[in-house]
């Protein structure tokens, strides 16, 4: 239950993927107009978010490893099928709003990431929990986003009109806004020192960045993880090396130890 | 020790500007322009001016103050913003929207990218195509002697283009009824952005700023010359003097071509870098001007080759003396 929590918590807070992670950068830029809009596209991913980790979960051991891109992708293209013939069915407004987006869920690297990176390497329940986590990361980064963008440039919040239509600020609604709005509310996240992954103390070892974004200079950390994971395992190795080494020698010197007893013995 | 012994690495040779003195001459050049504007629009374009002069140093200040760097309010930088950016509203535009536009060009434009030498557009047409997308009916409602009607760019690019420009302009846009010729635009005597209406003015600050060399004649003369050559081949109008010149006075060429295109931080420092940003810009305001859907662009143009700057210089890097016959760079 604890991993539950952990991947909610994860998925929300320390490795937000529009904040932190900065992933699925096309939908959060286009769709969050509105901050109807931005719940809605939240929403309908994290939904196939949580089906596709489950299935990737189960399937894990089936798929072989050599296709497994493919077979992430059939799977995920399945469930955002049938998410937009529902939304067609059910919401056919929001579907109309989202229009070219929905499908192109397919291609969200959150999704996909999270596949990679967590359903395929665990059980069933943390992957469910991983996919709500992330899911619902993503409807906050959307909808606070979305929320700026309408307050600023359409004088609304969730369409409720509240600021006369002199004083809009159309920019906002525009793209070159979402790029802004979203600059900045990164920025407050960064500065407030929110508990992410890239803003711990002194740094976070498990980001090869060092993982403070208020003391990095520019891109000193491409590939991350992937670093700290072959440092690790060769320090591993290492030890089990030296640990082999180290028994090798003391059964040597056991043995020698024997060998002298026994000829003290035949003395 | 005497100045006579002093030994010191290159450069031997100083110049006493500084950007201080720099940043005022601009100031300075750009007065005719500005008692010209307020006398043609009156007191609220002089309201609209201090406001933005006001809010820019004001921002500034705050935002140095905030952020603990060394204050530089008074070399004179924000002010210049705060100028150009006003004398390209037009007079009946909304302080309050001036007052956004300000801080949008003090603090998104100029500050985040490191204050004075590192913002990547000039913060006045940055801050003016902000204005222009969110708030574009009030930008583009430009009003003359108490009447509202189209500037006589709006005027040619509507017109038939197989009529006489003259007779275009006498016509006025129909509705108003607001005549006007040429020589009129030359003096400025028309409807536009406080600034931008009267060439004569803007020329006589352009001949200050050459004259004292604060400015290099190559960005604008290449500017107005490649749109002048565009207009002629693309304007659809064939070989008309009287075209050409109502397209060259109109608008906010001129106080682009010589006040904001020259901007140190946002182009080339070297002399082929120059040529070619006076080329590009001249294509792309004809581009606009003749082909888009608005009568103005320099705005547009000008903004669009700040951002080509870095690529402009990288491909015009002057060869070193010495190694003009090497190729490759060895």
């Amino acid at each position: 239950m604890n991993t539950c929590v952990e991947r909610l918590k994860n998925g929300i807070i320390t490795e937000n993927p529009t904040f932190v992670m900065m992933l699925g950068m096309c939908p959060t830029l286009a769709v969050t107009s509105s901050a109807m809009n931005g719940l809605g596209m939240g929403l309908t991913t994290t939904a196939v978010l949580i089906l596709s980790n489950a299935f990737i979960s189960l399937l894990r051991k089936v798929i072989p490893d050599k296709v497994r891109i493919p077979a992430f992708i059939v799977v995920v293209a399945s469930f955002v099928t049938i998410i937009q013939l529902l939304l067609q069915a059910f919401i056919p407004a929001l579907n109309s709003a989202l229009g070219v987006y929905i499908p192109l869920i397919v291609v969200n690297c959150i999704i996909l990431g999270r596949a990679e990176a967590y359903a395929s390497k665990n059980p069933v329940i943390p992957s469910i929990f991983d996919g709500l986590g992330m899911g619902l990361g993503f409807t906050v980064g959307l909808t606070l986003i979305g929320i700026c963008r309408e307050v600023l440039g359409g004088g609304a919040i969730f369409g409720v009109q509240f600021i006369p239509e002199d004083f809009h600020i159309t920019f906002f609604v525009l793209a070159p806004g979402a790029f802004l709005v979203l600059a900045f509310l990164t920025a407050a996240q960064n500065k407030l020192k929110m508990p992410s992954a890239t803003n711990v103390a002194g740094g976070d070892s498990s980001m090869a960045c060092g993982g403070n974004c208020a003391q990095c200079t520019g891109a000193s950390c491409v590939a991350n993880k992937g670093i700290i994971e072959a440092e690790r395992v060769a320090a591993k190795a290492a030890k089990a090396q030296a640990a082999k080494e180290a028994a090798a020698k003391a059964k040597a010197a056991k043995e020698a130890a024997a060998a002298k007893a026994a000829e003290k013995k035949e003395d | 020790m005497s100045n006579l012994l002093n030994i010191s690495s290159s450069p031997h040779v100083r110049d006493k500007s500084s950007t201080q003195s720099i940043m005022w001459c601009v100031v300075l050049a750009l007065m005719p322009a500005t008692i010209f504007g307020i006398f043609n629009f009156g007191y609220k374009a002089a309201i609209l001016i201090v406001a933005c002069m006001a809010t820019c140093i004001l921002t500034e200040f705050i935002w140095q103050k905030a952020m603990k760097l060394p204050i530089t309010i008074s070399d004179g930088s924000a002010a210049l913003t705060g100028l150009l950016l006003a004398l390209n509203l037009s007079s009946t535009f909304p302080v309050w929207m001036a007052v956004i536009g300000s801080v949008f060009a003090i603090i998104i434009v100029k500050q985040l990218f490191g204050g004075l030498g590192q913002n990547f557009m000039n913060p006045a047409l940055g801050a003016r195509c902000f204005l222009m997308v969110s708030f574009a009916g009030k930008m583009t409602s430009f009003t003359y002697d108490g009447v509202t009607g189209a500037t006589p760019l709006n005027i040619i690019k509507n017109g038939d283009k197989a009529a006489d420009i003259a007779d275009i302009l006498a016509a006025g846009d129909g509705t108003t009824q607001v005549s006007t010729s040429v020589l009129n635009m030359f003096i400025g005597n028309i409807g536009g952005t406080i600034g931008e209406t009267s060439a004569l003015a803007l020329l006589i600050g352009a001949a200050f700023l050459l004259v004292i060399k604060v400015i290099n004649w190559k960005i604008p003369v290449f500017y107005i010359g490649t749109f002048a050559v565009f207009a002629l081949i693309f304007g659809g109008r064939g070989f008309d003097i009287t075209y050409l010149a109502a397209e060259i006075c109109g608008g906010g060429l001129m106080l682009g071509a010589f006040f904001m295109a020259t901007d140190y931080v946002t182009s080339p420092i070297t002399p082929k870098g120059q040529i070619l940003f006076g080329v590009l810009l001249g294509v792309l305001t004809g581009v606009f001007r003749i082909f888009g859907a608005s009568a103005e662009g320099v705005s547009y143009a000008i903004i669009i080759c700040n951002l080509l700057v870095p690529l402009i210089e990288k491909i015009t890097i002057p060869v070193p003396f010495g190694k003009e016959g090497i190729k490759d760079g060895n």
